[in-house]
C-alpha cells in the first residue's frame, strides 16, 4: 500500500520485533542461565551437584508428590465446576449475565490473597468452625490446618485453588460455549437428547479446543502453585515452587533453586505435549 | 419445542445461587474480618453478621512498617508493567491481527509457548543477572519480569481486539484521504481503545497480584504481596486477613470496571 | 470524471494468481460492471484500482494520469465496500463529512455538500444518528453518500447490494441506476449477481479465474456469449448447450445431434468429426405439440410454473435442456414436444475449447 518501495512484510516485522526481542531476552536468556546455574556447583565448575543436592533433600520427593497430587485433585474439580458455571451462565433465563460476572470475580484475586481468604475460614477459630459450632455439630474448634496432618492442608489448598482459579477455566469455556449453545444445542434438543446426553455428545466434543486451552493454562499454572500453599500451610507442605523459593531466599543457593525451576519447566513441557496429543483437534473439526 | 418447566427453573436458580454464594461468601468473610476489631479474630464463638464494625484492624495493617512503601512499590511496578506491556504488545498484536506474512502462525504459537516457562525459570536466573547489573531490589526489575509474564497475554488480547475491528474500516478511511497511519489513528485506535484499556487494566491486576518473582527479586523494595508473604509467619492472624483484603479490594474494583470486556478478552486469548 | 485504463495488470497472493494480465478500458461516465463467480478476481481487480492492493505488474491509469504506485488517497477515487465500512464511532453526518475533512474542505462547504448528498439518498433525518441505530439499507446509503460527496473521478463499488434482503435490493438497484444517470459519474461495480449486472451495467466484463472472458454490452453478452462459461453464467435459466459432432452432408457439413441433423451456418472452419456445442436460450426454442419436418422430439421431464412462464426441463436422447412455454400451455411430464432451433438464435461453440465459433450471416445473432 506504500509507494512501492518497502516490501510488504517490513511493517509487521517492525511491529513484532520489539515484543519478540523483549520476550527472547527475558525468557530465552533466563532459560539458558537457569541451565547454567543448575549444572554448575557453587564453586563455579560444571557439575551435577545442584541436582544431587535437590534429589537427596528430604523435601524433594514430598514436594514433587504434593505438586502432582494437587494437580490431580484440582484440575478435574475445576473442570466440572467451570463447565457447570459456564452452562448456567449461558442459559437464557433472567439473571444469567449477573451470575456470569459473579463467577468471574476470582479472576482478580491472587493466589496469596486466596490463601489468606481461606485461612480465615480454615484456621482454628475460623469461620468453618464458627459455622459448625453454630449448627451445633461441634463444641470445641476442630484443627484443620495442623503441622501433624499435611493432608488437611493439602485439602484446604485444593479448596482454595478450586475457588480461585475455576474462573480462568470458566471464562475460557464460555467463549467456546457461546458458539456451540445456539443452534447445536437446540438441534440436539429437537432430536430428543436429555441434558446429560447434550453435554456428553454435543457440548464436550465441540468444546475440545477450548477445553484444551483451558487445561493447558491451568495445569501450567498449577505446577507453579506457591503462595496459596505458604499462606495455608506455612512451610509444612512442600511443593516444587515453594522449594525453589526456599532454596533461593532461605538457603541462598540459586543453583538448587534453578534445578527446581528446571524440573517445573520439564514437567510443564511434558504435560503440554500430552494435552496437545490427547486432546488433538484436527483442523477440519473446527469447521472453518 | 416444549416450554421450560418450573422445576428446571427452580433447579437452575438453586444451582446458580449456590455457586454464587461459593464465590462471594469467602470474600464477604475476609471483608468482615478486615473490618472487625483486631481481637475479634480470636473470639469464639462469633457472629457471621457485621455487628461490630471497626477500622482498627485495617489501620493496624496500613500503618505497619513497610505497608505504605510496599503499596507504592506495587503501584509503580504495576503501572510500569502495564505501560511497557502495552507499548511492546499492542503493535505486535496489531501486526498479528492485520497482516498476513509468512510464519504468522509460528509467531502466534511461539507467543503461546512462552507461557510454558514458569516464573521460577524467569526470576531465579534473572535475580543473579539483576544483582550484577545493579537492578536487583528495584521496582524496575520486578516490572521487567512482570512484563515478560504479561506480554504474551497482552499481545494475544490486542490481536483479538484489532481482529474484531473490520479491516474495511481502515481501508475505507484510506480511500477517503487517509494515510495508513492516520487511518489507524482516526479509525482503528478509537475503536480499539476500550478493549485496550481493559487489557491494560487486567495487566495491572496480573502484576499487582504476582508474588513469586516479586519476592525473589526484592529485599527491601518489597511489593505488597512480596511483603505480606515474607512476613507471613511472624505476623498475627488479623494482619494477614487485613493484608488479604487490602490486596483483593483494588483488583475487585478493576474487575468491576472491565467486566464488560472480560469474556471478550479471555475468550480469544485462550486459544 | 475520467475513464480508467488497465494495462497488463497482474496480481498474485503467494503462489495463487489472482489476476493474470488484465487489460481493460472503462469509458468516462460509464457504468461498468465486473461480473463473475466468487474467487474470480473481480474484487481484487477493484481493490487494485482503488490502490488497496499493490499490483505485481502492469499499469493503471485514471483519466490520463498513471496511478499505479499511488496510495488510495492520491487516486481521487471513492469506494463503497461490501460491508459498507461505515465508521461505527461517528455519526452519519461525520461519516459523510469524513473524506471532505481529510481534504481540509472549509466546514461551511462540508455542510453544504453533506446535506446535498444526504438529500440525494434520503438521509436527511438520520444525520445525527450513529450507524448502530440504522438499518442495513440506511447504512448502505450512508456508504454511498460518503463516497458521493468526494466527487471522485471514479466511484468503485464492491457488491454494495449483497447484504440487503431481496426486496430492498431491488429498490436500491433502481436507486443506484438513477444516481448514475443524475451524476454521470464513472462507476466500476463488482457483483456476482448476473441480474444486477444486466440491469445496471452499460458494459459488463465477465471474469473467471483471474481473466476477463468477455467485455460487452449486457444484451450482447446475453445473446452472444463468447464462451460456454459466459453462456452458462449469464441468464436464468442458463443457456442450453447440446453436444454433437460435425458430419459431411450433401450441401456441406451438418451437425449431428442424437440421431438428428441440423444445418450448420458458420463463418469459421469446421472439420468432419469435430465436437461442437449447440448453444441456445430457452426462450428462443420454438415448440410445437405436433411433429413437423426438421423438428426434434423431446420428452418432457419436469414442468415448473413460474408465473410469467412455464419452465420445462426436457430430454433429447441423453441430453437435457430447458425451454419455456407460455403459462397455461397444456403440458405434462412424459409428453413429447417438437423443438426447432432458429439458425439466427444458435450460438455454436467448439466443445473442446469452449469458445464460440462466429456465425456466417452478419448480424444474425
Amino acid at each position: 500500500m506504500g509507494n512501492g518501495k518497502a516490501p510488504e512484510w517490513l511493517l509487521p516485522l517492525a511491529l513484532l520485533a520489539p515484543a519478540a526481542l523483549f520476550l527472547t531476552f527475558f525468557i530465552a536468556i533466563p532459560s539458558v542461565q537457569a541451565l547454567q546455574l543448575a549444572f554448575h556447583s557453587s564453586s563455579g565448575s560444571g557439575s551435577l551437584e545442584p541436582f544431587r543436592r535437590m534429589v537427596s533433600d528430604t523435601r524433594f520427593l514430598p514436594a514433587l508428590r504434593n505438586t502432582l497430587i494437587l494437580i490431580a485433585l484440582i484440575i478435574p474439580i475445576q473442570l466440572v465446576l467451570a463447565l457447570t458455571m459456564a452452562l448456567i451462565a449461558q442459559s437464557r433465563r433472567r439473571g444469567a449475565g449477573f451470575f456470569l460476572y459473579v463467577y468471574a470475580i476470582p479472576l482478580a484475586i491472587s493466589e496469596l490473597a486466596a490463601g489468606l481468604v481461606w485461612l480465615a475460614i480454615f484456621t482454628e477459630r475460623g469461620y468453618l468452625n464458627v459455622i459448625l459450632h453454630g449448627l451445633g455439630w461441634i463444641q470445641r474448634p476442630v484443627i484443620f490446618l495442623s503441622y501433624e496432618r499435611p493432608l488437611g492442608i493439602l485439602l484446604a489448598v485444593v479448596v482454595a485453588e478450586a475457588w480461585r482459579a475455576t474462573a480462568i477455566v470458566m471464562v475460557t469455556l464460555v467463549a467456546g460455549l457461546q458458539m456451540i449453545l445456539g443452534e447445536y444445542w437446540e438441534a440436539a434438543e429437537v432430536f430428543g437428547a436429555n441434558l446429560i446426553q447434550k453435554i456428553r455428545y454435543v457440548v464436550l466434543p465441540l468444546l475440545r479446543p477450548s477445553l484444551q486451552a483451558a487445561l493447558i493454562i491451568r495445569t501450567l499454572f498449577a505446577f507453579q502453585t506457591f503462595a496459596v500453599v505458604v499462606a495455608l500451610g506455612g512451610g509444612v507442605l512442600p511443593v516444587l515452587a515453594s522449594e525453589a523459593y526456599n532454596w533461593y531466599v532461605g538457603a541462598h543457593n540459586p543453583h538448587v533453586a534453578a534445578a527446581y525451576a528446571l524440573v517445573i519447566l520439564v514437567l510443564s513441557a511434558i504435560t503440554t505435549g500430552l494435552y496437545l496429543r490427547l486432546l488433538r483437534v484436527r483442523p477440519e473439526e473446527l469447521g472453518r | 419445542m416444549k416450554g421450560r418447566s418450573w422445576v428446571g427453573d427452580v433447579l437452575w436458580y438453586a444451582g446458580a445461587i449456590a455457586l454464587a454464594l461459593w464465590v462471594l461468601a469467602p470474600i464477604y468473610l475476609i471483608g468482615l474480618l478486615a473490618f472487625s476489631p483486631r481481637m475479634a479474630v480470636y473470639r469464639w464463638p462469633r457472629p457471621l453478621l457485621p455487628l461490630e464494625l471497626s477500622v482498627e484492624t485495617m489501620r493496624f495493617f496500613v500503618t505497619a512498617t513497610g505497608t505504605l512503601a510496599a503499596t507504592w512499590n506495587s503501584i509503580v511496578v504495576a503501572l510500569f508493567t502495564m505501560i511497557l506491556s502495552l507499548i511492546l504488545g499492542a503493535p505486535a498484536g496489531y501486526a498479528l491481527a492485520r497482516f498476513f506474512f509468512p510464519g504468522r502462525e509460528a509467531v502466534r504459537m511461539g507467543i503461546l509457548m512462552t507461557r510454558m516457562f514458569p516464573m521460577a525459570i524467569l526470576s531465579i536466573p534473572l535475580a543473579v543477572t539483576f544483582i550484577r547489573m545493579g537492578l536487583y531490589d528495584t521496582p524496575w526489575a520486578v516490572a521487567l519480569v512482570h512484563t515478560a509474564m504479561a506480554l504474551p497475554f497482552v499481545i494475544l488480547i490486542t490481536a483479538s481486539v484489532f481482529t474484531a475491528i473490520p479491516r474495511d474500516l481502515e481501508e475505507a478511511a484510506m480511500t477517503l484521504g487517509c494515510s495508513p497511519l492516520s487511518a489507524f489513528l482516526r479509525i482503528s485506535l478509537p475503536l480499539a481503545l476500550p478493549g485496550l484499556a481493559a487489557a491494560a487494566l487486567f495487566t495491572f491486576v496480573i502484576s499487582w497480584n504476582e508474588v513469586f518473582a516479586a519476592a525473589i527479586l526484592t529485599l527491601r523494595q518489597r511489593t505488597l504481596p512480596a511483603l505480606v508473604i515474607t512476613v507471613l509467619n511472624e505476623s498475627p492472624l488479623y494482619f494477614r486477613f487485613a493484608g488479604g483484603f487490602f490486596m483483593v479490594a483494588p483488583a475487585l474494583v478493576i474487575l468491576l470496571i472491565i467486566r464488560r470486556y472480560l469474556f471478550h478478552l479471555w475468550g480469544v486469548s485462550g486459544r | 470524471m475520467a475513464g480508467v485504463r488497465l494495462e497488463g495488470v497482474r496480481k498474485t497472493f503467494g503462489k495463487v494468481v489472482a489476476l493474470r494480465e488484465i487489460s481493460l478500458t472503462v469509458e468516462d461516465g460509464e457504468f461498468f460492471v465486473l461480473l463473475g463467480p466468487s474467487g474470480c478476481g473481480k474484487t481484487t481487480l477493484l481493490r487494485c484500482i482503488a490502490g488497496l492492493e499493490r499490483v505485481d505488474r502492469g499499469r493503471i491509469f485514471i483519466g490520463n494520469r498513471e496511478v499505479t504506485g499511488l496510495p488510495p488517497r492520491r487516486r481521487n477515487i471513492a469506494m463503497v465496500f461490501q460491508s459498507y465500512a461505515v465508521f461505527p464511532h461517528m455519526k452519519v453526518y461525520d461519516n459523510i463529512a469524513f473524506g471532505l475533512r481529510m481534504r481540509r474542505v472549509p466546514e461551511a462547504e462540508v455542510r453544504r455538500r453533506v446535506e446535498r448528498a444526504a438529500g440525494m439518498l434520503q438521509l436527511e433525518g438520520l444525520l445525527d444518528r450513529y450507524p448502530a441505530q440504522l438499518s442495513g439499507g440506511q447504512r448502505q446509503r450512508v456508504a454511498v453518500a460518503r463516497a458521493l460527496v468526494m466527487q471522485p473521478e471514479v466511484l468503485l463499488m464492491d457488491e454494495p447490494l449483497s447484504n440487503l434482503d431481496a426486496l430492498l435490493r431491488l429498490h436500491a438497484r433502481a436507486e443506484l441506476k438513477r444516481l448514475h444517470q443524475e451524476t454521470g459519474m464513472t462507476i466500476i461495480y463488482v457483483t456476482h449477481d448476473q441480474v444486477e449486472a444486466m440491469s445496471l451495467g452499460d458494459r459488463i466484463a465477465v471474469m473467471r479465474e483471474g481473466e476477463i472472458v468477455q467485455v460487452d454490452a449486457p444484451m450482447r453478452i446475453y445473446e452472444a456469449p463468447a464462451t460456454v462459461f459466459v453462456g452458462g453464467f449469464i441468464g436464468n435459466p442458463p443457456m442450453n448447450f447440446l453436444q454433437g459432432v460435425v458430419e459431411d452432408g450433401e450441401g456441406g457439413p451438418v451437425f449431428h445431434l442424437e440421431g438428428h441433423r441440423i444445418p450448420l451456418s458458420l463463418a469459421g472452419e469446421v472439420s468432419s468429426g469435430q465436437q461442437l456445442l449447440l448453444g441456445i436460450r430457452a426462450e428462443h426454442i420454438r415448440v410445437n405439440d405436433e411433429s413437423h419436418p426438421g423438428a426434434l422430439p423431446a420428452e418432457v421431464l419436469v414442468v415448473e410454473p413460474l408465473g410469467a412462464q412455464l419452465l420445462i426441463t426436457a430430454r433429447i436422447g441423453t441430453q437435457t435442456l430447458k425451454l419455456s412455454l407460455p403459462p397455461g400451455h397444456p403440458v405434462a411430464p412424459g409428453q413429447l414436444l417438437w423443438l426447432s432451433f432458429p439458425a439466427e438464435a444458435i450460438r455454436w461453440m467448439d466443445a473442446r475449447s469452449g469458445r464460440a465459433i462466429p456465425a456466417s450471416a452478419p448480424g444474425s445473432s
